[in-house]
């Protein structure tokens, strides 16, 4: 395997406070070897990691293990983990449509600590704030490590070197990737439903806690050598449209309650008010617009971010306007996507997650508003890519570089702040657009060199600031689009160098050698590490 | 005993953009600063720097400086502690920041001023963008925006942010305080390239002689380049009734504006969306300007969220004659611009003067003359900034003068 890189020498990792050898990958950053006691492959370049052999498979079940009336409730999620045979150090997976309303993934190690388990690793597809609650577990040796998105609490936890083993983030298709590929084998995932039916057949929609879709879930349903599903609406057979189907299910258990709903989707998303980042997203629009990108018939995705939500707004009326319709919107979606499709201007919404109460309520109330997972959409390693297919990619990013490199799990001070999400995964669309203010604060966005490497840059095409407009110098078709269109384009340096006139050169954070977290890339390889902050 | 703590800039939860110092003044044990800040690891050396820097020009050796940041940028963390140090200590040394090179621009007199944004003084966060925004002009207030206690602290930043903030080619305006502290903004102010001045609460030419005298007599030993133009804000009866020798008291004067909430107020009524209460002021100060040969300058329109009833008040004010309004929110701007921009009649005239000023030059004529009227050339002045401001404002392509031929009449 270090037949191509240049070895670096020698560097600690938190888990065991082992020392493994580190080499400089493709993008020029030191990384390990090994993480956790597996070998991992450095970052090749962009395309560049073939695979080789076989994907994983679950063991094979057999049907006289499970009741012939198909009943597979349980009396508690603790028999359902013990019949399962949780024991020290398998892997717990869940899923994050509950968001920060999820009252499950939290009661899972509240269970496994009251049963003496120790050293699991969650896989979570994402966690959120609530999810604070699984530090207690770190410290009292029930978990070992998460292996998924890290935000708030849970990245300074690991940030300042707390965590025992080393975290692992990777994208939403990364995830799928590794659980596809044996990377991550899921030895039992905990999925929260909705809906389920006592056979285990399960859905998004319904009951008091309906999150809209469960598509972060297939892969580890589909993976995973035992399922749970745990539900506070158990309905008659058959549960349909089922996302989950109950062939692949062990065991169902039901609670009161399986989330908050108000805290699932948040009621409403907002178009931002700052007339800062509504400037922000009108440059973007009209970017859009006369660089040509914009015409009928595109697809798109935009988040849920205030100024995503301004940008979506504003093409939806340029859209009307002319008299052009979207073929399709990738969601998350939220109710400006929904307006798009119900006024005419989308054909469909293929929607990984609905972020907000029109759009759960537009999943049930519309044909062409598709349940469409991950799975599918993200996976690098399947016959295609749904991202590759899309014309108008709108992402965010903590940091930029003056080569278009961008970062979004660290902030600017070192601490792992964000997850991935999709974001590495969207890369892959014809225009990648990321409409930035120039600096938060006094923290410039636009920098020397990304404090951690998420995205290459020969991926990222535009980034939109506040104070004009940086093309990737790769993509000369698209500064030639905008020749004498009056809007303000800059080079990226001079960007950087604006935010540094006006916030000041900012110090660079410290670190130990110390690696607290990998970052994957959508191939599984590792594109860059974070380490450990100096505490001040 | 004289007090030895003093504090200056704000701090708190919502509060962005701005720091908070507490200095106490001390006989020994040297300069000890104790820093809280968001960005620390980024910037708490530099903070420390520069805190120390101001401190030792202002010869200051024993102090004990709590420092409350939320990302507040030099320029607003010097003002801060200059404003505190000179609580304590009776100076006249000013701590300046480098004066931005972008920023020593000049406007000419008769601009368009359609929009002129309002920025509170004592708040930073609104200042850093506000140049963004495409307003003809900024107004860095330093009057009712601002609390009484923070007059003092307000006039620093106001003047730092004069010298760092990049305010993009708008013209810059100051509003100052009545009386004496009026005077203290002007001293304050004045050297750091200030287009206009705003005179509140105007009722009377002598009001505004004083002013203006004392901003020529500062202007003449500071040997200010350029004239420091005026705009009286007229907000009382006895105003409104003074409306012309108001507005023909200077000749720096290039607009004159109404303050509605004020002048409601000093009439005893309620100001009304429509306002008919209102209505003989307002076409009283269009008149008075008119005839002063200056622009006439409408309210600010307070509800920021109706963008509907701004265009309509738009639409009316610009009917009156009004050739601008206050905004008080960077949304407005755009609305606003565009409501007074030239329409489709006046772009038209435009471009005939200018077509026929062209042809008169070709000719070596030294009168414009479009069929058998004479143009003044004021008037073709105003043609030609129409013209430029439809290009800007896409209303009208560049290069129109392929297309357009000159009617003779």
């Amino acid at each position: 395997m270090g037949r191509k890189y240049r070895s670096s020498g020698r560097v600690k990792i938190k888990h065991n406070d082992m020392v493994v050898r580190t080499v400089i990958n493709a993008a020029g950053r030191e990384v390990p070897l090994e993480i956790n006691g597996q070998p991992v492959i450095p970052f090749e370049g962009v395309g560049k990691h073939k695979p080789d052999g076989m994907k994983y498979g679950p063991p094979i079940p057999v049907c006289s293990d499970y009741p012939d009336d198909g009943n597979k409730v349980v009396r508690s999620l603790e028999e359902a983990l013990r019949r399962c045979g949780l024991r020290d150090g398998m892997t717990v997976s869940t899923h994050h449509h509950l968001r920060d309303g999820d009252l499950v993934s939290n009661k899972v190690f509240e269970v496994a600590s009251g049963m003496g388990v120790r050293d699991l690793v969650w896989f979570p597809s994402a966690s959120f704030p609530c999810n604070e609650e699984v530090i207690k577990y770190l410290d009292d040796g029930t978990v070992n490590r998460i292996e998924g998105s890290m935000n708030g609490p849970l990245g300074r936890y690991v940030s300042e070197g707390r965590m025992k083993g080393t975290a692992v983030l990777r994208s939403h298709g990364g995830r799928v990737q590794a659980i596809q590929d044996g990377e991550v084998k899921i030895d039992i995932a905990v999925l929260a439903a909705p809906s389920a039916d006592k056979f285990g057949n399960a859905r998004g929609t319904g009951g008091p806690s309906a999150c809209g879709v469960l598509g972060y879930a297939r892969a580890d349903f589909l993976y995973a050598s035992r399922v749970i599903i745990v539900t506070d609406n158990l309905v008659d057979l058959p549960c349909f449209p089922m996302e989950i189907e109950g062939n692949y299910v062990d065991y169902v258990v039901v609670v009161d309650k399986i989330g908050i709903p108000e805290k699932i989707v948040s009621g409403t998303t907002r178009v931002t008010k700052s007339p800062d980042r509504l400037l922000i997203a009108e440059f973007t629009a009209s970017f859009l617009d006369k660089s040509g990108i914009l015409k009928d018939g595109i697809t798109m995705q935009a988040g849920a971010g205030g100024t995503s939500l301004a940008i979506a707004v504003f093409v939806h009326e340029m859209l009307k306007a002319r008299n052009w319709k979207a073929k399709f919107g990738f969601g998350g979606s939220t109710k400006y996507m929904v307006e798009m499709l119900e006024q005419g201007q989308m054909g469909y919404i293929l929607d990984a997650q609905a972020f907000d109460l029109d759009a759960v309520a537009s999943v049930e109330r519309n044909d062409n508003h598709i349940p469409y997972p991950v799975f599918n959409a993200y996976n690098y390693h399947s016959k295609g890519n749904l991202t590759s297919m899309m014309d108008i990619m709108i992402l965010g990013a903590t940091e930029v570089d003056v080569n278009f490199n961008a970062n979004v799990v660290t902030h600017s001070d070192g601490c792992l702040l964000h997850g991935i999400g999709g974001w590495q995964n969207c890369l892959h669309a014809r225009n990648v657009i990321l409409p930035l203010p120039l600096f938060r604060d006094r923290i410039p966005v636009i920098v020397d060199e990304v404090t951690t490497l998420c995205g290459p840059g020969e991926l990222i095409d535009v980034i939109i600031t506040e104070r004009g407009i940086a093309i990737n110098p790769l993509r000369k078709d698209l500064l030639e689009s905008i020749e004498g269109s009056g809007l303000p384009v800059k080079t990226i340096g001079e960007l950087k160098d604006e935010a540094e006139r006006i916030c000041g050169k900012p110090a660079k954070p410290e670190f130990t050698d110390d690696i607290v977290a990998v970052v994957k890339w959508v191939d599984g390889t590792v594109i860059d590490v974070v380490r450990k902050v100096k505490q001040s | 005993m004289e007090s030895r703590i003093a504090r200056a800039g704000n701090a708190g939860p919502k509060v962005r953009s701005d720091c908070e110092i507490i200095l106490e003044l001390k006989e020994r044990g040297g300069i000890e600063i104790e820093l809280d800040s968001k960005v620390k690891s980024l910037y708490g050396e530099s903070i420390r720097n520069l805190v120390n820097e101001i401190l030792s020009f202002y010869s200051i050796r024993h102090a004990s400086v709590i420092l409350n940041d939320s990302g507040a940028l030099p320029f607003v963390i010097a003002a801060r502690a200059e404003a505190a140090i000179k609580q304590l200590k009776n100076t006249d040394l000013e701590y300046l920041p480098d004066f931005l090179s972008n920023n020593s621009y000049m406007v000419k007199r008769d601009r368009f001023r359609f929009a002129r944004l309002y920025l509170p003084g004592n708040t930073p966060s609104l200042m850093i963008n506000a140049g963004l925004h495409g307003a003809d002009s900024i107004i860095l207030d330093l009057e009712d925006s601002v609390a009484p206690d923070r007059k003092d602290e307000a006039r620093i930043l106001v003047r730092n942010a004069l010298r760092q903030v990049d305010f993009y080619g708008a013209e810059r305006m100051v509003r100052i305080n009545q009386g004496e502290r009026g005077q203290k903004d002007i001293k304050g102010i004045l050297p750091h390239n200030v287009h206009l001045i705003l005179i509140p609460k105007c009722e009377s030419e002598g009001q505004v002689r004083n002013i203006d005298q004392e901003i020529q007599a500062m202007g003449r030993s500071l040997n200010l380049k350029s004239q420091v133009y005026l705009m009286p804000i007229i907000e009382s009866a006895q105003g409104v009734e003074n409306a012309y020798t108001i507005a023909t008291s200077s000749k720096n004067i290039v607009a004159m504006a109404i303050g509605l909430e004020d002048f409601t107020a000093d009439l005893g009524v309620h100001r009304t969306k429509e306002g008919k209460e209102s209505f003989y002021a307002r076409t009283r100060l269009v008149v008075a300007s008119k005839a002063a040969g200056i622009q006439p300058i409408d309210s600010v329109f307070s509800d920021v969220a109706d963008m509907e009833g701004l265009r309509a008040n738009v639409r009316e004010s610009k009917a009156l004659g009004f050739e601008g309004m206050g905004c008080i929110h960077p949304r407005q701007v755009r609305v606003i611009r565009q409501g007074y921009a030239p329409d489709e009649s006046e772009i038209e005239k435009s471009k005939q003067i200018v077509l026929a000023f062209r042809k008169a030059r070709e000719k070596g004529l030294g009168v414009v003359a479009l069929g058998s009227r004479m143009i003044d050339p004021p008037v073709v002045a105003r043609a030609g900034r129409i013209i430029d401001l439809a290009v800007s404002l896409g209303l009208l392509q560049s290069g129109w003068e392929e297309s357009t031929d000159l009617q003779e009449e």
